[in-house]
Parts: structure tokens; sequence; C-alpha cells
């Protein structure tokens, strides 16, 4: 039977940590073998969700972020990055496309990013105890291996 | 990121070149607002052929220097998105509200 891979990450949710946390996660799915855009659609989404977590999360202060990133079956990256700051009073409407607590400095296009560029995205949270964002992402193999 | 400009007759090219994130927004809007306090061009063009990642902070920038220039009733449009950067436009919709002009795909 195929064991799991996962790391681990834990680090302050100061600004210059976020390209760090997706050099990071990208590096570790680099074992699937994915095309440079795969690779650079897993970064962009690990982006989004952490940088939600400075922005929102903590706002004004700073707060701790974790992620775990797991390959399963072979094929699979999944993604979860977490905090427990204030959290989302309602998710379904933060999902939406330019919805935005964060005014000019924000496009509100993160989740919608998340979403388009991996298969699944879930997200947990719940007001003043914190978020959880879980992400999927499949890796095609390329033919030519196969 | 760092931003090159450059201006020529009320044209100004601003170069994005390496990655755009939350991180880098905020300085990169304050140089990018005291060029365009500087030269007040007409036109401004956010040129994204050096850029090799960007983010939806990034979106936010581009949007509101679009803004900017429209409230001085200046044009700015994007040229040369490519890879991931180009995605992300795609997926964000950008070009209902700001021109992209991209070499052949
Ligand atoms: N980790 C989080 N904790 C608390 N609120 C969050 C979190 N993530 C998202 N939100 C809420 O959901 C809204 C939408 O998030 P989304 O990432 O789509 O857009 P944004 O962050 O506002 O703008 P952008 O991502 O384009 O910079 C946010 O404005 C915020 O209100
Ligand atoms: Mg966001």
């Amino acid at each position: 039977m195929a064991h799991t891979d996962y790391i681990k990450l834990e680090f302050p949710s100061r600004s210059v940590n976020e390209s760090f946390a997706r050099a990071t996660v990208a590096c570790f799915a680099a074992r699937l073998d994915p095309t440079l855009e795969e690779l650079s659609d897993i970064k962009t989404a690990v982006s989004e969700a952490v940088t939600n977590c400075i922005v929102h999360a903590y706002p004004g202060v700073i707060g701790t972020i974790w992620i775990r990133a797991k390959i399963v079956d072979e094929t699979t990256i999944e993604i979860m990055v977490k905090d427990n700051g204030v959290g989302i009073p309602d998710i379904k409407r933060a999902r939406e496309p330019m919805y935005t607590t964060g005014g000019d400095d924000r496009s509100g296009m993160g989740f919608t990013i998340m979403e388009s560029f991996m298969d699944k995205v879930r997200v947990r949270s719940a007001e003043g105890k914190g978020t959880t964002v879980f992400m999927s992402r499949k890796i095609i193999r390329k033919t030519s291996e196969i | 990121m760092k931003v090159y400009s450059q201006e020529n007759n009320g044209v100004l090219r601003l170069s994005f070149v390496g990655e755009l994130d939350h991180h880098d927004a905020k300085s990169s809007m304050k140089t990018i607002e005291s060029l365009i306090d500087e030269y007040l061009p007409h036109d401004c063009i956010m040129d994204l052929s050096g850029l090799n990642f960007m983010d939806s902070s990034g979106i936010a920038v581009i949007l509101r220097v679009n803004k900017r220039m429209n409230d001085m009733c200046g044009k700015a449009w994007v040229e040369n998105p490519a890879g991931q950067p180009l995605r992300v436009l795609d997926a964000s919709g950008i070009d209902r509200v700001i021109k992209v002009f991209t070499k052949a795909r």
C-alpha cells in the first residue's frame, strides 16, 4: 500500500512569509512531476489563501498560519491553510467574485482564483474562531511517461 | 517586484519585473503613484512581460492604476502578460474593465 507523504508548516502572519509559503508547497508538489503550469497554479492558490489569513483573519495583528500539504493516491495534492483569526460570517457571500471587505487594496478575486486554479476548494469557518481552506489538485501524468 | 519606468510625450510605460504579491503591492503602488504624479501622463501602459508571478493583489494594483488614470481623464492598459500572470488575469475577468493586449497566443 502506498504511504501518504505530507508536510506541515507553521509561521507568523507576516507578509514577508507569503513567497516562502507558496514556494515551499510548490517544492513539495514537485515530486508529483507536474508541469510548470500546474506548479504555478498551486503556487497561486496557496498565495491567495495565505494572503487572506494575513489580511483578513489577523487584521492589524500577527497570528499563526498553519499549512498542511499531503499527497494522496500518488497523483493528487491536498492543501490545507488554517488560521484562528476572526472567521467568515457568510462563506457563500465571501466566495462570490468581487466580494471583498478589504476596500481599495483588494479586488475580491482571491476565492475565484483559488477555484479556477484548483480542482476543489472547501471552506470551513467559525466567527471568532478561525478559517480553514481545503484545496486539492490532481496532477495528470504526462503520457510520455506511462 | 521592481517597477521600471519610461516616459515619452505623455505616455508612461511601467515595466513590472519579478513577483507581485500582497507583500510587494503596497510599496509598488506607492512607487507607481509617485511616477504618475510626477509625469501626469495621459496614457499609462503596464508592461507585464517581465512579471513571472502575480496574485489577486496584482489585480488590485492594476485596477487602482486604471482608476487613477481615469480620474485624471487619462487611459491605462496592460501589455504582454504571459504564463501565470496571464492565467490570473483571465480568471479574474479583468479585461471587462481594462484593455489587455497579449502577443499572439
Ligand atoms: N482567512 C480569512 N479570515 C477571515 N475572512 C476571510 C478569510 N479569507 C477570506 N475572508 C473574507 O472573504 C472575502 C473574500 O476573499 P477573497 O480572497 O475572495 O477576496 P479579497 O481577499 O477580499 O480580495 P483579493 O483576494 O482579491 O485581494 C474577504 O474580503 C474577507 O472578508
Ligand atoms: Mg484574498
